[in-house]
């Protein structure tokens, strides 16, 4: 199969080791993982923020880029679900390339039929349910299933986990108050469990929740789940 | 034209910035919205066929939208058939006047009310005040607001904001006397207050849930028996419904009456539902006045994809399950509809100024569509919304920007670089925390309450480029 790699903009400057985490974990798997140079920001932030004009472009190129692979798979629950479920809307010519964007779960557990990816990660995690990904892509227990599968993995429940953390896109700015407000008590749960990371399926919450960890002087970490699966 | 108590006064961050100073509320709303919210997720639980009915739903108010004209015309003549008079109002001005118009012709100087959210829409109370009429809110939490000299907070529980001992020291003002504050004490006290004023009022105001086209029925669903004493003792009935409450037949309040009761309440059946149609001879008010109110609804019918928001039934299950109203409450939305639905409804009844900023007042987290007894898409329609606003210059300019360099590989690829290069010298001054306290405006709003990450030393590409090809 020809896999492409959907890296995000904020993976790619911020996190890119949870790119590199992918690549990692397909080709484990036994798959080669293509990155088409060619592709840049999917176009989310324009569009919430409402600069759909400004969206077009973006949502254009990623088309051009990524048409004509069997698969493109990004590590982002809310940038998946921008490709799904506003392309369509934005750009009703986009095509069948987002039929064939899968968040990197989906991926695993429903296109190659796997929750056991061979990753070792002997720590106490709990895990965040994004709500792009929880509530636009449906990704259910598979993120958990495939955590669970982890060798050496403690996976404590997080109490409340499918309320918002408070990032919101440029929400975390415009309503900085609120935002704030959302974050501690995410914050506070996350601290209760114990765990000493917290896992998720989008880096932009987790630098949100992990900007308020740190500023809490809090023992938990932010992670990326797929690096908890590259990891052995 | 529309107007009323639908235009925030604060832009929404200013407004939530007092509300979240305020502890006492944040602990209140959330044990109220948390009971609410378990209570509805186990009621939905419980029907087999919940996402059908809602699917339902949402058709059967679709078809009304498409065919809106039509229906009310049905309405207004099957109404008038049966002794009502109806009465059309544009705005909130207009409203107002035909109400008090009526009001006033009776010779009475005070009417009791069962709750309307469209009266308190077009601020119907003040306008007979400013007639000499004191109108007597009959409703629990209602009342509590009244005497409080508050406004509501959530649509159907107003008095969402306050506690059991504030409630009581509310009565104790108002000379409405309970022992304890216990909810059963203090509804006593209340139920003695109200009883007087049932038996005196000669003129009764209501909303009405759902009004049936083809029998020129209206429906009003209640939970404490007061709304009943106000449609059936006075001899007078005013009934003020906004235009987007039709259902075409009696049959479809079937679909209805399932979904509202355990969407808001979190109950199987709401324990007091109320028809009328026009006048009964010798029972019941013996003259009956039925006033439509636009105020706004005909411009967002006109929109494609807003318009959804008319399709509204005020349960209130989008308020209890949202994470922004549960830290700010009611009062920061600064508009009579609070929560996600006003957030889309509101600035599309009455788009100026400060509810400009309520579009921007979410996270789009979508935990309100998921909710939504109707299935309004509300995430979309408020990014719609944010479309048509005016955007702040610097923050056009900068995505302007954004859009130009990430749409372009090589542009975008020097952009990551210069961005990696720039942080160099902050990731060295943080030295291990690898995080940012303080960065200048405009991401001081980011780091007023969380660090920030700073840029990779090397990005995603450059390792690909570095490590992949060759
Ligand atoms: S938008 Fe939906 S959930 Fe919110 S009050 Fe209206 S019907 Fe209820």
């Amino acid at each position: 199969m020809k896999v492409a790699l959907f890296v995000t903009c904020v993976n790619d400057l911020v996190f890119p080791g949870t790119g590199r985490a992918v690549v990692e974990v397909l080709e484990r798997l036994g798959h080669t993982v293509e990155f088409p140079v060619e592709q840049g920001c999917c176009g989310q932030m324009h569009a919430n923020s409402g600069y759909r004009e400004e969206a077009l472009p973006l949502v254009a190129n990623f088309v051009k880029t990524f048409d004509g692979y069997d698969a493109v798979v990004g590590p982002s629950g809310s940038c998946v679900a921008m490709v799904r479920d506003w392309y369509p809307k934005l750009a009703p010519d986009s095509g069948e390339v987002v039929a064939r964007t899968y968040e990197l779960s989906e991926f695993l557990v429903d296109v190659l039929g796997v929750t056991d990816v061979g990753a070792t990660f002997p720590h106490r995690v709990t895990y965040h349910p994004t709500c792009h990904g929880l509530r636009m892509l449906r990704l259910g227990d598979r993120p958990r299933r495939l955590l669970e599968s982890v060798r050496g993995l403690e996976l404590l429940d997080l109490p409340g986990a499918e309320e918002c953390c408070g990032f919101g896109g440029t929400f975390a700015m415009k309503n900085a108050g609120v935002s704030g407000a959302m974050l501690a008590d995410k914050c506070r749960s996350i601290v209760d469990t114990g765990a000493e990371y917290v896992a998720a399926v989008d880096n932009s919450c987790l630098a949100h929740i992990g900007g308020g960890l740190s500023r809490a002087g809090g023992p938990a970490k932010p992670i990326h789940y797929a690096e908890i699966l590259a990891a052995s | 034209m529309s107007g009323g108590n639908i235009v925030a006064r604060l832009p929404f961050p200013v407004a939530a910035r007092k509300e979240l100073g305020d502890a006492q509320l944040r602990a209140n709303l959330r044990n109220a919205t948390h009971t609410i919210r378990d209570k509805r997720l186990r009621m939905v639980g419980e029907v087999p066929d919940w996402e059908e009915l809602r699917r339902s739903g949402a058709a059967i108010k679709d078809d009304v939208l498409s065919r809106l004209p039509e229906l009310l015309t049905q309405f207004e003549a099957a109404a008038t058939a049966a002794g009502a008079t109806v009465h059309w109002a544009r705005d909130a001005a207009e409203a107002c006047a035909v109400v008090t118009a009526l009001v006033r012709d009776t010779g009475t100087a005070e009417v009791v009310k069962v709750k309307s959210m469209v009266t308190q829409e077009i601020g119907l109370n003040d306008s007979l005040e400013a007639a000499g009429i004191a109108a007597v809110e009959t409703d629990l939490a209602e009342l509590i607001v009244q005497l409080a000299g508050d406004t509501p907070s959530h649509i159907l529980v107003p008095a969402i904001h306050y506690n059991r001992s504030q409630i009581r020291d509310i009565f104790h003002r108002n000379g409405l006397s309970a022992l304890t504050d216990d909810p059963p004490a203090l509804a006593e006290a209340a139920r003695r207050h109200l009883r007087a004023k049932f038996l005196s009022a000669r003129v009764g105001i209501s909303g009405a849930n759902f009004a049936v086209a083809e029998s020129g029925t209206l429906v009003v669903v209640e939970s404490e028996g007061n709304g009943r004493m106000c449609l059936t003792l006075p001899e007078t009935l005013i009934s003020v419904v906004g235009i987007e409450k039709i259902l075409p037949t009696f049959r479809d309040l079937e679909v209805f009456l399932q979904l509202l009761p355990r969407s808001s309440t979190g109950e199987r059946m709401n324990p007091y539902t109320s028809l009328w149609t026009g006048v009964t001879p010798g029972d019941g008010p013996q003259t009956v006045h039925i006033v439509l109110v636009d105020n706004g609804r005909t411009e967002t019918l006109a929109d494609d994809v807003g318009r959804q928001a008319l399709r509204c039934i005020r349960c209130s299950a989008c308020l209890n399950v949202c994470p922004v109203y549960e830290r700010v409450g009611g009062h920061a939305y600064g508009s009579v509809y609070p929560g996600p639905i006003g957030a889309i409804l509101s600035p599309q009844l009455s788009g100026g100024g400060a509810n400009r900023t309520l579009p921007y007042a979410s996270t789009l987290c979508g935990a309100c569509y998921d909710a939504c007894p109707v299935r309004i898409n509300i995430p979309e329609v408020l990014v719609h919304l944010r479309q048509t606003g005016p955007h702040p210059p610097a923050e056009r300019a900068a995505m302007r920007a954004l859009s130009w360099i990430m749409r372009d590989r090589r542009r975008y690829a020097a952009a990551l670089r210069a961005a990696r290069r720039g942080a160099a010298p902050i990731r060295w001054a943080t030295g291990r925390r690898g995080a940012v306290r303080h960065l200048p405006w405009p991401l001081s709003k980011w780091t007023s309450t969380r660090d920030a990450p700073l840029p990779a030393k090397q990005t995603f590409r450059e390792w690909w480029a570095h490590e992949r090809t060759r």
